[in-house]
Protein backbone atom coordinates (compact mmCIF):
# COMPACT_ATOMS: atom_id res chain seq x y z
CA UNK A 1 0.00 0.00 0.00
CA UNK A 2 2.91 2.27 0.72
CA UNK A 3 4.10 1.66 -2.72
CA UNK A 4 0.98 2.86 -4.19
CA UNK A 5 0.41 5.66 -2.26
CA UNK A 6 4.14 6.36 -3.00
CA UNK A 7 3.76 6.19 -6.94
CA UNK A 8 -0.06 8.15 -6.58
CA UNK A 9 1.32 11.13 -4.77
CA UNK A 10 4.49 10.99 -7.10
CA UNK A 11 1.50 11.18 -10.30
CA UNK A 12 0.33 14.30 -8.53
CA UNK A 13 2.98 16.16 -8.02
CA UNK A 14 4.01 15.92 -11.61
CA UNK A 15 0.47 16.78 -12.79
CA UNK A 16 1.06 19.82 -10.40
CA UNK A 17 4.94 20.51 -11.96
CA UNK A 18 3.99 20.14 -15.27
CA UNK A 19 1.09 22.52 -17.27
CA UNK A 20 -1.45 20.03 -17.27
CA UNK A 21 -3.12 19.92 -14.00
CA UNK A 22 -3.96 24.15 -14.21
CA UNK A 23 -5.06 23.52 -17.53
CA UNK A 24 -7.54 21.03 -16.60
CA UNK A 25 -8.47 22.12 -14.03
CA UNK A 26 -8.95 25.89 -15.22
CA UNK A 27 -10.85 24.74 -18.43
CA UNK A 28 -13.02 22.30 -16.34
CA UNK A 29 -14.08 25.28 -13.90
CA UNK A 30 -14.33 27.87 -17.05
CA UNK A 31 -16.52 25.24 -19.12
CA UNK A 32 -18.33 23.90 -15.89
CA UNK A 33 -18.78 27.75 -15.39
CA UNK A 34 -20.45 28.87 -18.48
CA UNK A 35 -22.64 25.88 -18.09
CA UNK A 36 -23.50 27.14 -14.77
CA UNK A 37 -24.42 30.59 -15.55
CA UNK A 38 -26.46 29.67 -19.18
CA UNK A 39 -28.31 26.86 -17.15
CA UNK A 40 -29.40 29.40 -14.01
CA UNK A 41 -30.52 32.10 -16.91
CA UNK A 42 -32.77 29.38 -18.48
CA UNK A 43 -33.78 28.06 -15.10
CA UNK A 44 -34.67 31.60 -13.78
CA UNK A 45 -36.86 32.47 -16.50
CA UNK A 46 -38.52 29.26 -16.23
CA UNK A 47 -39.37 29.52 -13.00
CA UNK A 48 -40.38 33.49 -13.44
CA UNK A 49 -42.88 32.02 -15.90
CA UNK A 50 -44.22 28.81 -14.92
CA UNK A 51 -43.91 30.40 -11.12
CA UNK A 52 -46.56 33.20 -12.58
CA UNK A 53 -48.68 30.71 -14.09
CA UNK A 54 -49.51 27.97 -11.63
CA UNK A 55 -47.23 28.31 -8.42
CA UNK A 56 -44.45 27.17 -6.64
CA UNK A 57 -43.93 22.91 -7.09
CA UNK A 58 -43.46 22.70 -11.10
CA UNK A 59 -40.17 24.07 -10.49
CA UNK A 60 -37.61 21.88 -9.31
CA UNK A 61 -34.19 23.07 -8.77
CA UNK A 62 -32.71 19.61 -8.62
CA UNK A 63 -34.20 18.41 -12.02
CA UNK A 64 -34.18 21.35 -13.94
CA UNK A 65 -30.83 22.86 -13.07
CA UNK A 66 -28.42 20.29 -11.33
CA UNK A 67 -29.38 17.38 -13.37
CA UNK A 68 -28.70 18.78 -16.97
CA UNK A 69 -25.14 20.64 -15.23
CA UNK A 70 -24.48 17.25 -14.07
CA UNK A 71 -25.17 15.87 -17.56
CA UNK A 72 -22.98 18.77 -19.40
CA UNK A 73 -20.46 17.91 -16.67
CA UNK A 74 -20.14 14.22 -17.71
CA UNK A 75 -19.68 15.57 -21.29
CA UNK A 76 -16.99 17.87 -20.62
CA UNK A 77 -15.07 15.23 -19.12
CA UNK A 78 -14.35 13.45 -22.37
CA UNK A 79 -12.78 15.96 -23.73
CA UNK A 80 -10.95 16.84 -20.41
CA UNK A 81 -9.87 13.13 -19.12
CA UNK A 82 -8.13 12.08 -22.03
CA UNK A 83 -5.37 14.81 -20.74
CA UNK A 84 -4.69 13.84 -17.42
CA UNK A 85 -4.51 9.74 -18.45
CA UNK A 86 -2.28 10.53 -21.74
CA UNK A 87 0.85 10.48 -20.16
CA UNK A 88 0.71 8.26 -17.82
CA UNK A 89 2.44 5.53 -19.32
CA UNK A 90 3.27 6.97 -22.45
CA UNK A 91 5.94 9.52 -20.69
CA UNK A 92 6.99 7.16 -18.49
CA UNK A 93 7.96 4.66 -21.66
CA UNK A 94 9.35 7.72 -23.93
CA UNK A 95 11.93 8.93 -21.13
CA UNK A 96 13.16 5.60 -20.36
CA UNK A 97 11.31 5.98 -16.01
CA UNK A 98 9.57 2.80 -16.51
CA UNK A 99 12.68 1.33 -16.15
CA UNK A 100 13.10 2.96 -13.05
CA UNK A 101 9.39 1.34 -11.76
CA UNK A 102 9.66 -2.31 -13.35
CA UNK A 103 13.33 -2.74 -11.69
CA UNK A 104 12.01 -1.57 -8.21
CA UNK A 105 10.48 -3.90 -5.68
CA UNK A 106 7.18 -2.92 -6.97
CA UNK A 107 4.79 -4.93 -8.44
CA UNK A 108 2.73 -4.19 -11.49
CA UNK A 109 -0.24 -3.67 -9.47
CA UNK A 110 1.00 -1.62 -7.53
CA UNK A 111 2.15 0.68 -10.28
CA UNK A 112 -1.00 0.42 -11.76
CA UNK A 113 -2.90 1.28 -8.75
CA UNK A 114 -1.06 4.13 -8.05
CA UNK A 115 -1.19 5.88 -11.48
CA UNK A 116 -5.18 5.34 -11.07
CA UNK A 117 -5.37 6.90 -7.76
CA UNK A 118 -2.77 9.76 -8.48
CA UNK A 119 -5.43 10.26 -12.09
CA UNK A 120 -8.05 9.74 -9.80
CA UNK A 121 -6.48 12.90 -7.28
CA UNK A 122 -6.32 15.00 -9.74
CA UNK A 123 -9.74 14.66 -11.12
CA UNK A 124 -11.35 14.72 -8.09
CA UNK A 125 -9.66 18.13 -7.04
CA UNK A 126 -10.95 18.82 -10.65
CA UNK A 127 -14.90 18.01 -9.94
CA UNK A 128 -14.03 19.57 -6.20
CA UNK A 129 -14.34 23.19 -7.78
CA UNK A 130 -17.98 22.37 -8.99
CA UNK A 131 -18.46 22.31 -5.20
CA UNK A 132 -18.23 26.33 -5.71
CA UNK A 133 -21.59 26.13 -7.59
CA UNK A 134 -23.29 24.27 -5.78
CA UNK A 135 -22.85 26.28 -2.80
CA UNK A 136 -24.26 29.33 -4.58
CA UNK A 137 -27.39 27.17 -5.07
CA UNK A 138 -27.85 25.90 -2.12
CA UNK A 139 -26.90 28.92 -0.19
CA UNK A 140 -29.97 30.92 -2.54
CA UNK A 141 -32.14 28.31 -2.45
CA UNK A 142 -33.49 24.51 -1.12
CA UNK A 143 -31.70 21.88 -3.16
CA UNK A 144 -32.44 18.02 -2.46
CA UNK A 145 -28.59 17.86 -0.89
CA UNK A 146 -29.44 13.71 -1.37
CA UNK A 147 -29.42 13.97 -5.12
CA UNK A 148 -26.46 16.06 -5.10
CA UNK A 149 -24.52 13.50 -3.27
CA UNK A 150 -25.42 10.72 -5.71
CA UNK A 151 -24.85 12.96 -8.56
CA UNK A 152 -21.01 13.16 -7.33
CA UNK A 153 -20.81 9.67 -6.61
CA UNK A 154 -21.65 9.12 -10.16
CA UNK A 155 -19.61 11.61 -11.61
CA UNK A 156 -16.68 9.94 -9.87
CA UNK A 157 -17.70 6.56 -10.46
CA UNK A 158 -18.01 7.42 -14.01
CA UNK A 159 -14.53 9.18 -14.07
CA UNK A 160 -13.00 6.23 -12.98
CA UNK A 161 -14.07 4.26 -15.41
CA UNK A 162 -12.48 6.74 -18.47
CA UNK A 163 -9.44 6.81 -16.21
CA UNK A 164 -9.28 3.07 -15.98
CA UNK A 165 -9.35 3.01 -20.01
CA UNK A 166 -7.29 6.20 -20.46
CA UNK A 167 -5.00 3.98 -18.28
CA UNK A 168 -5.28 1.40 -20.59
CA UNK A 169 -4.80 2.66 -23.84
CA UNK A 170 -1.73 4.36 -22.35
CA UNK A 171 -0.42 1.71 -21.61
CA UNK A 172 0.03 0.40 -25.28
CA UNK A 173 1.85 3.59 -26.97
CA UNK A 174 4.77 5.46 -26.28
CA UNK A 175 3.19 8.37 -28.32
CA UNK A 176 1.13 11.01 -25.85
CA UNK A 177 -0.36 12.53 -28.68
CA UNK A 178 -1.26 8.88 -29.88
CA UNK A 179 -2.68 7.76 -26.71
CA UNK A 180 -4.74 10.89 -26.35
CA UNK A 181 -6.13 11.02 -29.50
CA UNK A 182 -6.77 7.21 -29.04
CA UNK A 183 -8.39 8.25 -25.71
CA UNK A 184 -10.77 10.98 -26.84
CA UNK A 185 -11.96 8.87 -29.53
CA UNK A 186 -12.85 5.78 -27.54
CA UNK A 187 -14.36 7.94 -24.93
CA UNK A 188 -16.62 9.40 -27.48
CA UNK A 189 -17.45 6.06 -28.54
CA UNK A 190 -18.43 4.92 -25.18
CA UNK A 191 -20.57 7.87 -24.69
CA UNK A 192 -22.48 8.05 -28.13
CA UNK A 193 -22.57 4.10 -28.49
CA UNK A 194 -26.50 3.59 -27.81
CA UNK A 195 -27.69 6.46 -29.69
CA UNK A 196 -28.74 3.88 -32.42
CA UNK A 197 -30.11 1.66 -30.01
CA UNK A 198 -33.53 2.39 -30.73
CA UNK A 199 -33.28 1.72 -34.31
CA UNK A 200 -32.00 -1.45 -33.38
CA UNK A 201 -33.82 -4.73 -32.03
CA UNK A 202 -34.47 -5.36 -28.55
CA UNK A 203 -31.27 -7.14 -27.84
CA UNK A 204 -28.87 -5.34 -29.50
CA UNK A 205 -30.34 -2.19 -28.04
CA UNK A 206 -30.12 -3.10 -24.16
CA UNK A 207 -26.68 -3.91 -25.07
CA UNK A 208 -25.34 -0.96 -26.51
CA UNK A 209 -27.38 0.83 -23.72
CA UNK A 210 -25.45 -1.34 -21.16
CA UNK A 211 -22.50 -0.27 -22.94
CA UNK A 212 -22.85 3.41 -22.70
CA UNK A 213 -20.55 4.67 -20.09
CA UNK A 214 -22.67 7.97 -19.98
CA UNK A 215 -25.79 5.80 -19.86
CA UNK A 216 -25.45 4.65 -16.34
CA UNK A 217 -25.02 8.16 -15.15
CA UNK A 218 -28.14 9.39 -15.66
CA UNK A 219 -29.52 7.46 -12.61
CA UNK A 220 -27.06 9.18 -10.21
CA UNK A 221 -27.91 12.22 -11.49
CA UNK A 222 -31.89 11.50 -10.29
CA UNK A 223 -30.95 10.42 -6.71
CA UNK A 224 -31.14 6.75 -8.08
CA UNK A 225 -28.33 4.92 -6.46
CA UNK A 226 -29.06 1.45 -8.27
CA UNK A 227 -26.76 -1.49 -7.25
CA UNK A 228 -26.71 -2.17 -11.23
CA UNK A 229 -24.49 0.93 -12.07
CA UNK A 230 -22.71 0.37 -9.20
CA UNK A 231 -21.70 -2.71 -10.36
CA UNK A 232 -21.04 -1.80 -13.44
CA UNK A 233 -18.76 0.96 -13.56
CA UNK A 234 -16.74 -0.85 -10.57
CA UNK A 235 -16.42 -3.70 -13.38
CA UNK A 236 -15.66 -1.45 -16.07
CA UNK A 237 -12.88 0.01 -13.46
CA UNK A 238 -11.40 -3.30 -12.54
CA UNK A 239 -11.57 -4.88 -16.49
CA UNK A 240 -9.80 -1.75 -17.31
CA UNK A 241 -7.11 -2.14 -14.65
CA UNK A 242 -7.17 -5.50 -15.56
CA UNK A 243 -6.39 -5.12 -19.14
CA UNK A 244 -3.46 -2.39 -18.38
CA UNK A 245 -1.69 -5.10 -15.91
CA UNK A 246 -1.80 -7.83 -18.61
CA UNK A 247 -0.75 -4.86 -21.35
CA UNK A 248 1.95 -3.84 -19.02
CA UNK A 249 3.20 -7.47 -18.99
CA UNK A 250 2.63 -7.91 -22.66
CA UNK A 251 5.30 -5.36 -23.46
CA UNK A 252 7.25 -6.78 -20.82
CA UNK A 253 7.93 -10.15 -22.83
CA UNK A 254 8.12 -7.94 -26.15
CA UNK A 255 11.12 -5.98 -24.32
CA UNK B 1 26.49 -13.32 -6.45
CA UNK B 2 25.27 -13.12 -9.85
CA UNK B 3 24.40 -16.81 -11.46
CA UNK B 4 23.54 -16.63 -15.35
CA UNK B 5 22.69 -19.99 -16.44
CA UNK B 6 22.26 -20.11 -20.80
CA UNK B 7 20.09 -17.32 -20.93
CA UNK B 8 18.52 -16.10 -24.25
CA UNK B 9 16.66 -13.52 -24.80
CA UNK B 10 14.73 -14.11 -28.52
CA UNK B 11 12.90 -10.39 -29.51
CA UNK B 12 10.65 -11.98 -32.14
CA UNK B 13 12.81 -13.37 -34.88
CA UNK B 14 16.33 -11.48 -33.48
CA UNK B 15 18.27 -13.34 -31.28
CA UNK B 16 19.68 -10.93 -28.75
CA UNK B 17 21.22 -12.77 -26.21
CA UNK B 18 22.09 -16.01 -27.03
CA UNK B 19 23.02 -19.10 -24.17
CA UNK B 20 25.04 -17.08 -22.05
CA UNK B 21 26.48 -17.86 -19.01
CA UNK B 22 28.63 -16.69 -16.45
CA UNK B 23 28.78 -16.23 -12.60
CA UNK B 24 30.18 -12.94 -10.75
CA UNK B 25 31.16 -13.74 -7.42
CA UNK B 26 30.54 -11.81 -3.94
CA UNK B 27 32.78 -8.04 -3.91
CA UNK B 28 33.53 -8.38 -7.27
CA UNK B 29 33.46 -5.68 -10.50
CA UNK B 30 32.88 -7.20 -13.61
CA UNK B 31 33.06 -5.50 -16.89
CA UNK B 32 30.92 -6.22 -19.41
CA UNK B 33 32.28 -6.03 -22.81
CA UNK B 34 31.11 -6.00 -26.26
CA UNK B 35 30.40 -3.65 -29.41
CA UNK B 36 27.30 -1.47 -29.34
CA UNK B 37 24.07 -4.17 -30.20
CA UNK B 38 26.37 -6.80 -28.70
CA UNK B 39 23.61 -7.69 -26.24
CA UNK B 40 24.84 -5.80 -22.93
CA UNK B 41 21.72 -3.85 -22.37
CA UNK B 42 19.56 -6.97 -23.29
CA UNK B 43 21.29 -9.12 -20.45
CA UNK B 44 21.01 -6.54 -17.72
CA UNK B 45 18.10 -6.31 -18.18
CA UNK B 46 16.68 -9.78 -17.55
CA UNK B 47 19.24 -9.35 -14.47
CA UNK B 48 17.42 -6.55 -13.35
CA UNK B 49 13.72 -8.01 -13.83
CA UNK B 50 12.93 -5.25 -16.15
CA UNK B 51 12.15 -8.26 -18.90
CA UNK B 52 11.48 -11.87 -18.44
CA UNK B 53 14.51 -14.26 -20.36
CA UNK B 54 13.65 -16.25 -23.26
CA UNK B 55 15.70 -19.10 -22.08
CA UNK B 56 17.53 -20.21 -18.84
CA UNK B 57 17.26 -18.57 -15.99
CA UNK B 58 19.71 -15.51 -13.71
CA UNK B 59 20.40 -15.84 -10.24
CA UNK B 60 20.73 -12.53 -8.50
CA UNK B 61 21.69 -12.54 -4.22
CA UNK B 62 20.22 -15.70 -4.14
CA UNK B 63 17.09 -15.18 -5.53
CA UNK B 64 15.79 -15.93 -8.94
CA UNK B 65 15.00 -13.13 -10.57
CA UNK B 66 11.93 -14.24 -12.40
CA UNK B 67 10.48 -16.58 -10.02
CA UNK B 68 11.34 -14.46 -7.46
CA UNK B 69 11.32 -11.01 -8.64
CA UNK B 70 10.34 -8.73 -5.81
CA UNK B 71 13.23 -10.33 -3.46
CA UNK B 72 15.65 -9.93 -6.13
CA UNK B 73 15.00 -6.09 -7.15
CA UNK B 74 15.45 -5.44 -3.58
CA UNK B 75 18.55 -6.22 -3.82
CA UNK B 76 19.51 -4.98 -7.18
CA UNK B 77 20.33 -1.44 -7.93
CA UNK B 78 20.38 -0.35 -11.48
CA UNK B 79 21.54 2.41 -13.29
CA UNK B 80 20.09 2.32 -17.13
CA UNK B 81 21.70 3.98 -20.15
CA UNK B 82 19.96 6.72 -19.98
CA UNK B 83 19.55 7.98 -16.12
CA UNK B 84 15.56 7.51 -15.53
CA UNK B 85 15.31 10.97 -14.31
CA UNK B 86 11.87 12.61 -13.95
CA UNK B 87 12.15 16.04 -15.69
CA UNK B 88 9.81 18.43 -13.59
CA UNK B 89 11.39 17.26 -10.19
CA UNK B 90 13.76 18.05 -8.60
CA UNK B 91 16.36 15.91 -7.53
CA UNK B 92 15.86 15.83 -3.53
CA UNK B 93 11.67 14.75 -4.80
CA UNK B 94 13.34 12.38 -6.89
CA UNK B 95 15.53 10.55 -4.80
CA UNK B 96 12.78 10.93 -2.07
CA UNK B 97 10.42 9.05 -4.39
CA UNK B 98 12.98 6.48 -5.00
CA UNK B 99 13.64 5.87 -1.51
CA UNK B 100 10.09 4.88 -0.99
CA UNK B 101 9.77 2.86 -3.04
CA UNK B 102 12.92 1.13 -3.19
CA UNK B 103 11.69 0.74 0.24
CA UNK B 104 14.14 2.94 2.72
CA UNK B 105 12.05 3.26 6.55
CA UNK B 106 10.97 6.45 6.82
CA UNK B 107 12.97 6.94 10.18
CA UNK B 108 15.92 6.73 8.08
CA UNK B 109 15.10 7.82 4.37
CA UNK B 110 15.90 11.86 4.59
CA UNK B 111 19.86 10.63 6.29
CA UNK B 112 20.23 8.37 3.25
CA UNK B 113 19.18 10.61 0.69
CA UNK B 114 21.58 13.28 2.04
CA UNK B 115 24.14 10.49 2.12
CA UNK B 116 24.22 9.54 -1.58
CA UNK B 117 23.62 12.86 -2.27
CA UNK B 118 27.30 13.78 -0.68
CA UNK B 119 28.48 10.34 -1.88
CA UNK B 120 27.92 10.78 -5.56
CA UNK B 121 28.62 14.75 -5.49
CA UNK B 122 25.14 15.97 -6.42
CA UNK B 123 24.12 17.80 -3.21
CA UNK B 124 24.84 21.51 -4.66
CA UNK B 125 21.90 20.67 -7.24
CA UNK B 126 19.76 19.87 -4.69
CA UNK B 127 16.57 21.53 -5.85
CA UNK B 128 17.11 21.46 -9.42
CA UNK B 129 14.56 20.08 -11.68
CA UNK B 130 16.51 17.05 -12.85
CA UNK B 131 15.44 18.18 -16.66
CA UNK B 132 17.84 21.23 -16.36
CA UNK B 133 20.65 18.76 -14.94
CA UNK B 134 23.64 18.48 -17.15
CA UNK B 135 24.75 15.33 -18.33
CA UNK B 136 27.08 14.55 -15.86
CA UNK B 137 24.54 15.48 -13.31
CA UNK B 138 21.69 13.28 -14.75
CA UNK B 139 24.28 10.45 -14.37
CA UNK B 140 25.38 11.00 -10.86
CA UNK B 141 21.67 11.69 -10.01
CA UNK B 142 21.15 7.91 -11.73
CA UNK B 143 23.87 6.55 -9.61
CA UNK B 144 22.41 7.69 -6.85
CA UNK B 145 19.34 6.34 -7.72
CA UNK B 146 20.68 2.81 -7.79
CA UNK B 147 22.48 2.92 -4.65
CA UNK B 148 19.61 4.08 -2.74
CA UNK B 149 18.63 1.21 -0.70
CA UNK B 150 22.15 -0.05 -0.12
CA UNK B 151 21.36 -3.23 -2.97
CA UNK B 152 24.25 -6.19 -2.45
CA UNK B 153 24.00 -6.25 -6.22
CA UNK B 154 24.79 -3.02 -8.56
CA UNK B 155 24.28 -2.90 -12.64
CA UNK B 156 25.77 0.23 -14.24
CA UNK B 157 24.66 0.01 -17.81
CA UNK B 158 27.69 2.39 -18.96
CA UNK B 159 27.80 4.79 -15.95
CA UNK B 160 30.65 6.69 -17.73
CA UNK B 161 29.13 7.50 -20.98
CA UNK B 162 28.78 11.50 -21.34
CA UNK B 163 30.86 12.56 -18.37
CA UNK B 164 33.50 14.18 -18.79
CA UNK B 165 37.34 13.19 -18.43
CA UNK B 166 37.53 14.33 -14.47
CA UNK B 167 33.92 13.50 -13.88
CA UNK B 168 34.85 9.81 -15.87
CA UNK B 169 37.35 9.67 -12.87
CA UNK B 170 35.81 10.52 -10.24
CA UNK B 171 32.97 7.83 -11.09
CA UNK B 172 35.62 4.99 -11.52
CA UNK B 173 37.21 5.89 -8.43
CA UNK B 174 33.09 6.03 -6.53
CA UNK B 175 32.43 2.56 -8.11
CA UNK B 176 35.70 0.79 -7.12
CA UNK B 177 35.19 2.31 -3.60
CA UNK B 178 31.74 0.46 -3.52
CA UNK B 179 33.16 -3.03 -4.64
CA UNK B 180 33.43 -5.50 -1.61
CA UNK B 181 30.41 -4.33 0.17
CA UNK B 182 28.50 -4.42 -3.51
CA UNK B 183 28.93 -7.01 -6.61
CA UNK B 184 28.85 -4.99 -9.50
CA UNK B 185 28.46 -5.73 -13.30
CA UNK B 186 29.01 -2.69 -15.39
CA UNK B 187 28.65 -2.32 -18.87
CA UNK B 188 31.16 -0.48 -21.33
CA UNK B 189 32.47 -0.10 -24.63
CA UNK B 190 35.08 1.83 -23.41
CA UNK B 191 38.32 -0.75 -22.99
CA UNK B 192 40.53 1.34 -20.54
CA UNK B 193 37.58 1.41 -18.39
CA UNK B 194 37.88 -2.44 -17.86
CA UNK B 195 41.45 -2.77 -17.45
CA UNK B 196 41.01 0.43 -14.40
CA UNK B 197 38.17 -0.64 -12.53
CA UNK B 198 37.18 -4.48 -13.00
CA UNK B 199 38.70 -7.82 -11.86
CA UNK B 200 37.07 -9.76 -14.66
CA UNK B 201 36.06 -9.45 -18.19
CA UNK B 202 33.06 -10.32 -19.71
CA UNK B 203 33.27 -10.25 -23.59
CA UNK B 204 30.42 -10.33 -25.57
CA UNK B 205 29.55 -10.43 -29.00
CA UNK B 206 26.66 -10.78 -31.08
CA UNK B 207 25.23 -12.12 -28.20
CA UNK B 208 27.58 -14.96 -26.97
CA UNK B 209 30.02 -14.73 -24.60
CA UNK B 210 33.72 -15.29 -26.37
CA UNK B 211 35.66 -14.35 -23.79
CA UNK B 212 35.48 -14.05 -19.92
CA UNK B 213 39.14 -14.00 -17.99
CA UNK B 214 40.92 -11.32 -15.96
CA UNK B 215 41.88 -8.25 -17.88
CA UNK B 216 46.00 -9.69 -17.60
CA UNK B 217 45.42 -12.67 -18.27
CA UNK B 218 42.95 -11.70 -21.32
CA UNK B 219 46.03 -9.73 -22.75
CA UNK B 220 49.02 -12.27 -22.11
CA UNK B 221 46.66 -15.59 -23.35
CA UNK B 222 45.73 -14.10 -26.38
CA UNK B 223 49.26 -12.72 -27.35
CA UNK B 224 50.58 -16.03 -29.45
CA UNK B 225 53.96 -14.53 -29.35
CA UNK B 226 55.84 -12.23 -27.02
CA UNK B 227 56.93 -8.99 -29.02
CA UNK B 228 59.83 -6.90 -27.96
CA UNK B 229 60.60 -3.52 -29.13
CA UNK B 230 64.33 -2.32 -29.75
CA UNK B 231 66.11 0.47 -30.62
CA UNK B 232 69.51 -0.21 -31.59
CA UNK B 233 72.31 2.53 -32.57
CA UNK B 234 74.66 -0.27 -34.55
CA UNK B 235 76.81 2.45 -36.11
CA UNK B 236 75.68 1.76 -39.71
CA UNK B 237 76.09 -2.38 -39.33
CA UNK B 238 72.78 -4.39 -39.87
CA UNK B 239 71.86 -5.47 -36.17
CA UNK B 240 68.83 -7.52 -37.82
CA UNK B 241 71.25 -10.58 -38.82
CA UNK B 242 72.89 -10.71 -34.93
CA UNK B 243 69.33 -10.31 -33.33
CA UNK B 244 67.65 -13.23 -35.72
CA UNK B 245 70.77 -15.67 -34.29
CA UNK B 246 69.56 -14.93 -30.76
CA UNK B 247 68.10 -18.45 -29.55
CA UNK B 248 64.26 -18.02 -29.36
CA UNK B 249 63.98 -15.47 -31.91
CA UNK B 250 61.50 -16.12 -34.69
CA UNK B 251 61.55 -13.01 -36.60
CA UNK B 252 62.88 -9.85 -36.93
CA UNK B 253 61.31 -6.68 -38.95
CA UNK B 254 62.08 -3.11 -38.75
CA UNK B 255 60.48 -0.96 -37.41
CA UNK B 256 61.51 2.56 -37.98
CA UNK B 257 64.92 4.15 -38.85
CA UNK B 258 66.23 7.57 -37.53
CA UNK B 259 69.53 7.80 -39.41
CA UNK B 260 71.77 5.51 -37.95
CA UNK B 261 69.20 4.46 -35.09
CA UNK B 262 66.97 1.25 -36.10
CA UNK B 263 64.09 0.16 -34.40
CA UNK B 264 63.26 -3.36 -34.20
CA UNK B 265 60.23 -5.82 -33.61
CA UNK B 266 61.59 -8.72 -32.49
CA UNK B 267 59.36 -11.70 -32.19
CA UNK B 268 60.00 -14.76 -29.33
CA UNK B 269 58.52 -18.28 -28.44
CA UNK B 270 55.66 -17.34 -26.45
CA UNK B 271 56.70 -17.76 -22.46
CA UNK B 272 60.22 -17.06 -23.24
CA UNK B 273 61.62 -14.26 -22.49
CA UNK B 274 64.64 -13.00 -24.68
CA UNK B 275 65.56 -9.30 -23.34
CA UNK B 276 68.53 -11.04 -21.44
CA UNK B 277 70.09 -12.49 -24.42
CA UNK B 278 68.88 -9.65 -26.96
CA UNK B 279 70.31 -7.14 -24.32
CA UNK B 280 73.56 -9.19 -24.25
CA UNK B 281 74.09 -9.50 -28.29
CA UNK B 282 74.07 -5.64 -28.75
CA UNK B 283 75.68 -4.54 -26.34
CA UNK B 284 78.55 -7.46 -26.75
CA UNK B 285 78.93 -5.93 -30.22
CA UNK B 286 79.52 -2.23 -28.92
CA UNK B 287 76.51 -0.80 -29.99
CA UNK B 288 73.99 1.08 -28.55
CA UNK B 289 70.89 -0.08 -27.00
CA UNK B 290 68.81 2.87 -26.76
CA UNK B 291 65.72 0.92 -25.81
CA UNK B 292 63.84 -2.33 -24.87
CA UNK B 293 60.53 -2.47 -24.27
CA UNK B 294 57.45 -5.42 -24.69
CA UNK B 295 55.12 -4.66 -27.13
CA UNK B 296 51.67 -5.62 -25.31
CA UNK B 297 48.88 -6.31 -27.16
CA UNK B 298 46.53 -3.22 -25.81
CA UNK B 299 43.01 -4.58 -24.79
CA UNK B 300 41.60 -2.76 -28.08
CA UNK B 301 43.38 -5.34 -29.58
CA UNK B 302 42.21 -8.04 -27.92
CA UNK B 303 38.55 -6.67 -28.14
CA UNK B 304 38.67 -6.57 -32.25
CA UNK B 305 40.52 -9.71 -31.93
CA UNK B 306 37.63 -11.80 -30.11
CA UNK B 307 35.03 -9.61 -31.67
CA UNK B 308 36.02 -10.00 -35.21
CA UNK B 309 37.49 -13.30 -35.23
CA UNK B 310 34.60 -15.61 -33.11
CA UNK B 311 32.76 -15.11 -37.11
CA UNK B 312 35.94 -16.04 -38.96
CA UNK B 313 37.33 -18.91 -36.67
CA UNK B 314 34.59 -20.04 -34.03
CA UNK B 315 37.07 -22.60 -32.70
CA UNK B 316 39.63 -20.02 -31.95
CA UNK B 317 37.14 -17.83 -29.89
CA UNK B 318 36.20 -21.06 -28.29
CA UNK B 319 39.81 -21.67 -26.86
CA UNK B 320 39.34 -18.35 -25.42
CA UNK B 321 36.24 -18.51 -23.59
CA UNK B 322 35.29 -20.90 -21.00
CA UNK B 323 38.17 -23.55 -20.26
Amino acid sequence: MNNVLAIAHKELKSYFSTPIAYIVIGFFALLFGYFFYAMLIIFNQQSLQLGGLEGQNNVDINQQLIRPLFLNASVILLFVLPLITMRTYSEEKRSGTIELLLTSPVTDIEIILGKFLGAMALYAAMIAITMIHMGLLFSYGNPEWKVVVTGYIGLLLMGGCFISVGLLISSLTKNQIVSGMITFAVFLLLWVVNWIASFTGPTTQSVLNYLSITDHFDDFTKGILDTKHLVYYFSVMSFGLFLTARSVDTERWKG
Amino acid sequence: MIEVQHLSKRYGPVTAVDDISFTVERGEILGFLGPNGAGKTTTMRVLTGYMPPSAGKAIVAGYDVFERPIEAKRRTGYLPETPPLYPDMTVRDYLTFVARIKGVPRNTRKARIDEMMRKTRIDDVANRPCGKLSKGYRQRVGLAQALMHNPEVLILDEPTAGLDPKQIIETRELIKGLAGDHTIILSTHILPEVSQTCQRVVIINRGKVVAVDTPDNLTSRLRGSETMYLQVDAQGTDAAAVLQRVSGVTRVAVADTKQQIVGYEVDSEAGRDVRRELAAAVVGRGWGLLEMRPMRMSLEEIFLHVTTEDAAAPEAAAEVAHE
